[in-house]
């Protein structure tokens, strides 16, 4: 006992580890990705009652309609990313870990936008049906989305993290990350637009994948700086 | 080489309000040390600044001689932490948690230790139930079994004995015991009176009033 201990393995087991159990947990509590899902798909159904059926008119505000829906739905599961760890003990618990936390925060992301992101990426070509969007624009719809929840996920962990310590952190949480996702947003309806009316949607792709690569080099770091700002609280 | 934990001048203040000051101390090699004090005084305080946790503090800690703030990997390495919640998640079973635990660590995961580790503290037969199927005292039995399964030299415990029945109270003295006689250091805080020879004490909150 008197030798000082050196872990045996290295930071990507625990990464592997904290992804699986996040995964786990996500899919025993159906709820949790089950709720942005049925927020979307409501909202979505809402627009052609509120507004008009008519194809015409609806082709033309689709993009936009469908990216602010997701945009909100993604908003919605964001405020419980940290705040069970942070209930029951857990995330004092890996925060002490040996292990980089931006890393073991990556892990968490990802699973967060494996269970939430990319399911309504997935989605939302149904309901692009049901708002008349023009066919050639869904897997448009389609990428622009899987790579802009991406960046959403990253950026609002940092906002989730910065409230995770108070207890209704969700309205905060909600004005601390919306101007942030403005840009993710202008990109993403764009690239539907760009693919709705036919002209070039690689520049706004080439956008929100440089968004995401500076999310993914950024929002690690101070995730984690956050987080422990939160614990400290 | 003898591990150490030590303290100089130690101070903290929250919300403009003095909670200690003036801390000396150096934790070795088979000490035991409790944690007193009323409730607020600051002991869970103390202890989140002796993990590592709260950068805001006045003073110095060095753990083997070396700043903590430039040592912290080693040390971190070196902790094992159980704080006031157990750490324990609802949705997964015993033997999940504890395998999460050793991959967190860096530990290669095995799960006989981690049945046996689970049987010593009465949970054979719970290792497959979530969590949240389980009482209080048996979750923080879960957390305690991370005592017999991560080998670290330095515990820091903050309130262990919550919820846990008279047999568990013996059984983590008894462990406690055993650790600081193998060469392990703990630091424990309680309001229960701890049946453990050779208990250290840093009393908080009796400065100033």
């Amino acid at each position: 006992m008197n030798r000082p201990n050196e872990p045996q393995r290295g930071a990507d087991a625990a990464v592997v580890a904290m992804l699986k159990r996040d995964l786990m947990l996500l899919l025993r509590q159906r709820g949790d990705v089950i709720n942005p899902l049925v927020f979307f798909a409501l909202v979505i159904t809402l627009f052609p009652i509120g507004i008009s059926p008519e194809p015409a008119l609806l082709a033309v505000v689709a993009p936009g309609l469908l990216w602010v829906a997701a945009l909100l739905a993604a908003l919605l599961s964001l405020d419980g990313l940290f705040r069970s760890d942070f209930d029951d003990g857990s995330l004092e618990q890996w925060l002490l870990a040996p292990q980089p936390t931006a890393l073991l925060c990556m892990a968490k992301v990802l699973a967060h936008w494996l269970l939430t992101g990319l399911p309504l990426a997935l989605i939302a070509p149904l309901l692009g049906v049901m708002l008349a969007l023009p066919a050639g624009s869904y897997w448009a719809l389609c990428v622009s989305l899987a790579l802009g929840t991406a960046s959403l996920s990253l950026i609002g962990a940092i906002g989730a993290a910065l409230t995770v310590g108070l207890a209704r952190g969700g309205v905060l949480l909600s004005l601390l990350v919306l101007p942030l996702y403005i840009p993710v947003l202008i990109f993403g309806s764009g690239a539907v637009s760009a693919a709705v009316v036919g002209s070039g949607l690689a520049a706004h792709l080439a956008i929100l994948g440089a968004l995401l690569a500076v999310a993914l080099m950024l929002a690690p770091w101070a995730i984690a700086a956050a987080l422990r700002i939160s614990i400290n609280g | 080489m003898r591990l150490c934990l030590e303290a100089r001048q130690l101070a903290c203040e929250r919300d403009d309000r003095p909670l200690f000051g003036q801390l000396d101390f150096a934790l070795g090699s088979g000490d035991i040390v409790q944690v007193e004090g009323p409730n607020g005084s600051g002991k869970t305080t103390l202890l989140k600044i002796l993990s590592g946790q709260l950068g805001d503090y006045q003073g110095e800690l060095f753990w083997n001689g070396v700043s903590l703030r430039q040592n912290r990997d080693h040390f971190l390495a070196n902790l094992l932490y159980l704080g006031h919640a157990p750490g324990v998640k609802a949705g997964l079973t015993a033997l999940e948690t504890l395998a999460w635990y050793q991959a967190l660590a860096g530990d290669i995961p095995s799960e006989d230790t981690s049945l046996e580790a689970l049987a010593q503290w009465g949970l054979a037969g719970f290792e497959d139930v979530p969590a949240h199927q389980l009482s209080a005292g048996q979750q923080r039995r879960i957390a305690l079994a991370r005592l017999l399964l991560q080998p670290r030299p330095l515990w820091i415990l903050d309130e262990p004995f919550t919820a846990i029945d008279r047999n568990g109270v013996a059984l983590l003295e008894s462990l406690i015991q055993a650790h600081a006689n193998a060469g392990g250091c703990v630091v424990v805080t309680t309001h229960h009176r701890l049946d453990i020879a050779r208990l250290g004490r840093i009393r908080l909150g009796v400065t100033g009033e």
